[in-house]
């Protein structure tokens, strides 16, 4: 809870400091700024409690989706020192409203009441509107801000019918208390009716938010135009906020009505994982590519929430923190190379092996997680998934299908490792990086590769 | 005069039930079919407002402030969704003098 004040008076101070002549000075403020979140942060551990009369509970699992969403924006931040570089006046803005999002995203992890989980998701989208747009002058970020808007409040909408049936059949937004109350439903067909369908439709309005199939259809162009830097704050921390909501929401409230809503989401993981995969597969951007790896990484996460047993959290946790690390890495790599090259698709990449080591070093390392080969964060990310879901022993044909499109993968992430090490640079001028931007990029290296070697520093923590 | 409650509770509540689905598909309808940005945000406002219809019509019915206060929610956070809105819209319409939005199409596969 300290973490939402602090997070949103820290935007407000934020936005003043956009006053100062030296934009300098905003970098290293809002980086202090979410280190003492993060700290602050990690006070609660172990120490449950409820508030605004009991509408947030910050427990563990609140505190750890917090802890990494709040590392995943503190390691991204320094790759925006090109805008600094630039004189954009609007840095501040950005830098406010990327923290005030972050405000949605812990409303949404925490959260113990349905209005909450609105009002978290509400906060998180309407920020991110803004930022997908941040480019007013380019028609590309213009429609993704277009698309993402409509498309984000007609979910939002759908969303809200759902909560409203949900509140027609039981009485009550609080999720514990909604799952308290299924055990009197069912006696009266109508209300039980109109609970079930309450359900689909949230589900429906969530898996809008995290771009699972068949509602992933905004997420690529969505993804494409909007500027990297701001795709990457999207496709880590509003997955992971959506995710950790999403099961939260179905182990508190709906774990009584699993037959209900299991076929449902059975079908949106399997179409997930087969439309990220092979959508990835035909792309010629890497940008597009990367948008949907991100919907295929959805689907993985999914497949922790098809499991539905005491792993599940567990691995929800190490996943979306070995994606957030492995995709951070690659979308700051994008637009460094992008700033240079005014290109997003794999050739930009040519011959970035000998240009940058560095940068390809860091590619190539996050290329192997998100693929999931072993040594690397993403490998355990998916061997906890499967290992939770085949607890149940029915659901081996789905951890089949997952791993044969995990090989599928492996194809287009090394498409640009591949262009890295063996095409000829087209320019070779290499890619200017600062040094901070680089010790970064190292940062988030090590961190791929130690979560791969010592997996229990995340996956003991629940 | 009866207090408010009181008087939405002459209607039976199926009727509410009824009129907001409608409402709600008369919305998605209208977002699913129209071409002007515009209109389409006009139709998920018809989308909210039919949900916050049901909202205080079942919480008439149950004699319970927690959706009313919902409602509240709701319309804040529509508002704060319609001032980002049009400054999306109007951002798109100075760079194509069109708020169509099949004229956006450069992000395609």
């Amino acid at each position: 809870m300290t973490s939402i004040i602090l997070l949103s008076v820290f935007g407000i101070i934020n936005l003043f400091a956009g006053f100062a002549k030296n934009k300098q000075v905003l970098l290293p403020l809002v980086l202090v700024f979410l280190a003492v979140v993060f700290g602050v942060n990690l006070l609660d551990w172990n120490d449950t409690q409820t508030y605004f009369s009991n509408m947030l509970t910050v427990d563990n699992y609140a505190v750890a989706f917090t802890g990494i969403m709040t590392l995943t924006t503190l390691l991204l931040l320094p790759f925006s020192q090109r805008y600094i570089d630039k004189g954009d006046s609007n840095l501040a803005e950005y830098y406010s409203l990327l923290l005030f999002s972050l405000v949605g995203a812990v409303m949404m992890v925490g959260y113990e009441n349905l209005i909450m989980l609105f009002i978290g998701v509400e906060i998180l989208s309407i920020a991110m509107y803004v930022l997908a747009g941040s480019d007013k002058s380019s028609l590309r970020s213009n429609e993704a801000a277009l698309k993402y808007f409509l498309m984000g409040s007609f979910f939002t909408g759908i969303m809200l019918f759902g909560i409203a049936m949900i509140y027609g059949a039981t009485g009550t937004f609080n999720i514990t208390e909604i799952g308290a109350a299924q055990a009197g439903l069912g006696a009266d067909g109508v209300m039980d009716s109109m609970f079930v369908l309450g359900i689909l439709v949230l589900v429906i309005g969530i898996s809008f938010k995290i771009s699972a199939a068949p509602f992933h259809f905004w997420a690529p162009d969505v993804y494409d135009g909007t500027p990297t830097f701001f795709t990457a704050f999207m496709s880590t921390v509003v997955k992971t906020a959506g995710v950790a909501a999403f099961y939260k929401l179905m182990a508190a409230a709906f774990a009584a009505s699993y037959a209900a809503w299991f076929p449902t989401l059975v079908a949106i993981t399997v179409l997930t994982l087969v439309v990220g995969n092979i959508g990835a597969v035909i792309q010629t951007s890497f940008k597009r590519m990367l948008a949907y790896s991100s919907i295929s990484h959805a689907g993985y996460m999914l497949m922790a929430l098809v499991a539905f047993n005491e792993s599940s959290d567990t691995s929800i946790l190490f996943y979306s923190a070995a994606y957030s690390a492995a995709t951070i890495a690659a979308f700051g790599v994008l637009k460094l190379v992008q700033d240079q090259q005014r290109s997003a698709d794999y050739e930009a990449f040519n011959g970035l092996g000998k240009t940058n080591p560095l940068l390809a070093f860091s590619m190539t390392v996050s290329m192997l997680s998100l693929g999931g080969i072993p040594l690397t964060a993403g490998f355990f990310g998916k061997f906890f998934v499967f290992s939770a879901l085949l607890q149940n022993p029915d659901m081996l044909w789905l951890v089949v299908l997952a791993v044969i499109l995990a090989a599928v993968g492996i194809y287009y992430y090394f498409r640009v490792v591949i262009a890295m090490y063996m095409q000829p640079a087209a320019n070779q001028k290499p890619v200017r990086v600062e040094s901070f931007t680089a010790f970064t990029l190292i940062v988030l290296t090590i961190l791929t590769i130690l979560l791969g070697i010592a997996p229990a520093l995340v996956s003991e923590l629940l | 005069m009866n207090n408010i409650p009181e008087v939405i509770r002459t209607i039976p509540l199926d009727y509410y039930l009824y009129f907001s689905a409608a409402l709600f598909v008369i919305g998605v309808i209208g977002v699913l079919t129209r071409r002007n940005a515009i209109v389409i945000f006009m139709c998920i406002e018809l989308m909210l407002n039919s949900v916050n219809l049901l909202l205080t019509a079942m919480a008439s019915y149950r004699g319970d402030t927690n959706a009313q206060v919902f409602v509240f929610f709701i319309m804040a956070v529509a508002a704060a969704e319609v001032t980002v809105g049009l400054a999306i819209i109007v951002m798109t319409y100075r760079n194509i003098r069109s708020t169509d939005v099949q004229l956006l199409n450069y992000l395609k596969w």
